[in-house]
């Protein structure tokens, strides 16, 4: 698969791990937060910690739009679907996510509620064109990448009067999810954030631009640099993140030239400003309240908005108090540290954010790196 | 013209029923009902199909001859949707699944047994396409089928069919395979591609539709355990620490699946090496397109087997010299690790753990 | 959030509507957040949308930029 493969290649990807050895100094730590879901799974996936010096640890930040989703908002859906004849379309990542009294949406579907899997936005506005007698609602998700074909098919719905179609928007945005990391409670106290830098989202900036992390780079003396999706790309931001360290240096670089520049896709950011607007506040689980971090959709097409036709009002509900998400999302704490991690809370029985998608960080520390803290014998 | 007459003068002859309108007719209550209708069902379609004197006697069992050797048995349901697809349908699939099961005990699969949830409405035609195709694969895997039953259950209570078989076979005296029986420096081979199947099955169905030349795999896959068994047969009837130790074939939850399984049977690890793994190109980049892994995909026509180490060329180069094992590959070995890891070799360069299925593999956006 | 794919734009059909290629799988998927793409270019495919256009010199770079990282002298 081109432009996949090569950026796959174990002999590159030694060449690197070389290179960064060489040049981290042997009397330090580097604390790099790698924000994106997809970047968690590469580096999970590809074993990538493996070909890292010690001295380099890597945290997984709230990067995953299915983990910070509050349990209220899949309450609110799950409460939809089962109270109302409507036909829920939601992405495949939300439906295991436990809710409220001991229910998902894949529980929901099994007391019969009519849930259907998508793939992609315009499937959910295909489905409500082909069933006009029923009610179809888009669970939207996701961050900045997922964002704009949300925008799209609530265009498209009003232009063809698809007047069965409303979509429940949950779209958050990156640097808000940055900006709470930067200022957390942690900060405050320590003074300091224990990060010395950012591995920057993939897709999220081939849509908003490099131009958005400037910010974080000259208010807190942070680097990003932006990385491509494939573990190769992982390996050269941390190389580049490497030496803006060294050098003392707290810049944006762009390590994913071949899609992102500083601009981003100045189309889609249009779309976004013309169908949806922030929400003052909203709630991130791990997180709390979040100010100016999250879309709602316009006046202009409110008749698509779902929580206003069906009366939506979200409920909040508080976490498990044995939860560590919120410390683990900041990056002040490790997964191990957590008291029910991988006892109460594993991969099947998710009790925190955190664990809910193959990309938390516990989800991918127990299917990943739980091995290596336990002494298995070599082959 | 006398009363026993047709309306065009003909004399209807004595004894005639109206045959089974295959082309046009469709299963209801009667067929399901133990009365005549379903007698005519299945002298008309399922003994025809399926042939053999077992069925003929008409009995509501079989009673059949066994050769030498233990009684290997085994059962599999099949609620498959879509029902038909590329490379194969649910009848096909039926009768590879359990032949299957009872060939992974290095057994020679003799007789099903084909039970039939039908459900009211499901039009005939479908349904002799079904029975045709698994007719089919019995008379290819040189089984037969003995026995079953046919229950219709009310529209809307049903997916088309539902099949369930069962099927006996005989493994000689001394040949112990089973998935307790992986030791640490066991060979790990693999027949041939991973995730045929469950994407195949994923192309066709609605919401996922894409364009692709991709096929089930499913196979009968009992010929080549043989063409496996051969060349160490004497050797583990003198030495039960030599040859075949475990087999198994990886259906639901895929490959990765089967290995966990086997570890925690055998009370071993195991590291693999991905880069030894044969995934089809298409099948990479379909899973590539959803999110998905081709380790936790769905096979049917695929077998892992654990080998002693000194044993594992010759039960690899006959695997190789067999159409259904031509892609076989060594993808790993047995370790001693008491917490059962399945490790991997990345093709990048680093290691991960391969572990089990959370629940059921969903395409990701994320 | 970023399950993205670099594939290759085969037919362009009416509308947004295109085809594209990864590894011998095709997909119809929507060019509506991108412009002027043509038979041959790759784009960045998320949730059945184009994203942006793959910049093959960059990629080029790109991977010269890793090569090069091995070898550069300590």
């Amino acid at each position: 698969m081109k432009y996949i493969d090569e950026f796959r290649d174990g002999d590159l990807a030694r060449g690197i791990a070389a290179r960064i050895a060489a040049e981290v100094r042997p009397d330090r730590r580097y604390h790099f937060m790698e924000f994106c879901g997809g970047h968690t799974h590469a580096i999970s996936r590809y074993g990538v910690a493996d070909l890292l010096p010690p001295q380099i640890r890597l945290i997984h930040g709230p990067g995953c739009p299915v983990c910070v989703l509050p349990i209220g908002r899949i309450d609110l859906a799950i409460r939809l679907v089962l109270e109302h004849q409507v036909t829920l379309a939601t992405y495949g990542d939300c439906l295991r996510v436990p809710a409220s009294d001991g229910l998902s949406l894949l529980k929901a579907k099994a007391r019969g509620a009519r849930i259907a899997m998508i793939y992609s936005a315009a499937d959910a506005l295909e489905l409500a064109r082909r069933q006009p007698a029923g009610q179809v609602v888009f669970f939207a998700i996701g961050f900045e990448t997922t964002t704009p074909p949300t925008a799209l098919v609530i265009r498209q719905a009003a232009a063809e009067r698809i007047a069965n179609f409303s979509v429940i928007c949950n779209h958050v945005l990156t640097p808000s999810a940055i900006t709470s990391i930067l200022e957390s409670p942690e900060v405050r106290s320590f003074g300091t954030v224990p990060l010395d830098g950012f591995i920057g989202p993939a897709h999220v900036s081939t849509v908003i631009g490099s131009a958005p992390y400037e910010h974080f780079a000259q208010e807190y003396a942070k680097p990003v640099v932006i990385a491509g999706f494939e573990p190769l790309d992982v390996m050269q931001a941390i190389l580049m993140l490497v030496r803006q360290v060294n050098e003392g240096r707290a810049e944006v670089e762009n390590e994913f030239t071949r899609a992102v520049t500083r601009d981003g896709n100045l189309k889609a950011q249009a779309l976004v400003s013309e169908v949806f607007e922030l929400r003052r506040s909203f709630e991130w689980r791990g997180l709390g309240e979040v100010p100016y971090s999250a879309l709602a959709i316009r006046a202009e097409y409110a008749a698509f908005d779902a929580e206003r036709r069906f009366a939506l009002e979200t409920k909040k509900v508080a976490d498990n108090k044995a939860c560590e998400c919120g410390a683990i999302l900041r990056g002040v704490k490790h997964p191990r540290d957590c008291r029910i991690f991988g006892t109460v809370c594993t991969p099947e029985n998710p009790v925190g954010s955190c664990m809910v998608s193959s990309e938390g960080a516990c989800a991918a520390h127990y299917t990943y790196g739980r091995f290596r803290e336990i002494a298995a014998p070599a082959a | 013209m006398t009363a026993m007459d047709d309306a065009r003068g003909k004399p209807v002859k004595a004894g005639y029923v109206r045959p089974l309108d295959f082309k046009h007719g469709r299963v209801d209550m009667t067929h399901g009902g133990g009365g005549r209708a379903m007698k005519q069902l299945i002298e008309q379609l399922f003994a025809v199909a399926f042939d053999n004197e077992f069925l003929a006697q008409g009995n509501d069992m079989a009673r059949v001859p066994l050769p030498p050797g233990r009684v290997v048995m085994a059962t599999d349901s099949h609620v498959i949707t879509p029902l038909f697809f590329p490379g194969g349908d649910i009848g096909s699939l039926s009768v590879h699944g359990t032949v299957n099961d009872v060939a992974m005990a290095g057994a020679a699969p003799v007789y099903l047994a084909a039970g039939f949830i039908l459900e009211e409405g499901f039009p005939l035609d479908r349904l002799r396409r079904i029975v045709e195709s698994m007719a089919r694969a019995a008379r290819e895997a040189n089984v037969a089928i003995v026995t079953g039953d046919t229950k219709v259950v009310e529209q809307g209570k049903g997916d088309g069919v539902f099949i369930t078989t069962t099927g006996i076979g005989v493994v000689e005296d001394g040949i112990d395979i089973g998935g307790a029986r992986a030791r640490p420096g066991d060979a790990i081979l693999l027949s041939g591609f991973v995730g045929d199947h469950g994407m195949t099955i994923m192309s066709t169905r609605e919401s996922l539709a894409f364009g692709a030349d991709l096929q089930s795999d499913t196979a009968a896959l009992h010929g080549l355990v043989a063409a496996m068994l051969a060349p160490v047969r004497d050797a583990m009837l003198a030495d039960p620490a030599r040859g075949l130790h475990a087999l198994r074939d990886p259906t639901r939850g895929g490959l990765a699946t089967l290995l966990n399984e086997i570890a925690g049977q055998s009370g071993v690890g195991m590291l693999i090496e991905e880069a030894a793994i044969p995934v089809r190109p298409q099948v990479e980049a379909a899973c590539e397109f959803l999110g998905l892994d081709p380790l936790y995909v769905a096979n049917e026509g695929k077998l892992v087997a654990f080998v002693a180490p000194q044993d594992a060329e010759v039960v690899l180069a006959a695997m190789r010299a067999h159409p259904l094992g031509a892609n076989a590959a060594r993808i790993g070995t047995v370790t001693a690790d008491p917490h059962h890891f399945v490790q991997m070799a990345t093709r990048f360069g680093g290691r991960r753990v391969v572990d089990w299925l959370t629940g059921e593999q969903l395409p990701r956006i994320c | 959030m970023c399950l993205a794919l670099p594939v290759r734009v085969v037919e362009i059909g009416t509308g947004d509507a295109a085809i594209v290629d990864l590894g011998g799988i095709r997909k119809e998927i929507s060019l509506a957040l991108v412009e002027d793409v043509a038979v041959g270019d790759f784009v960045i495919l998320h949730v059945g949308y184009a994203l942006t256009r793959l910049d093959r010199e960059e990629a080029e770079r790109t991977l010269a930029l890793f090569a090069e990282a091995g070898v550069r002298p300590q």
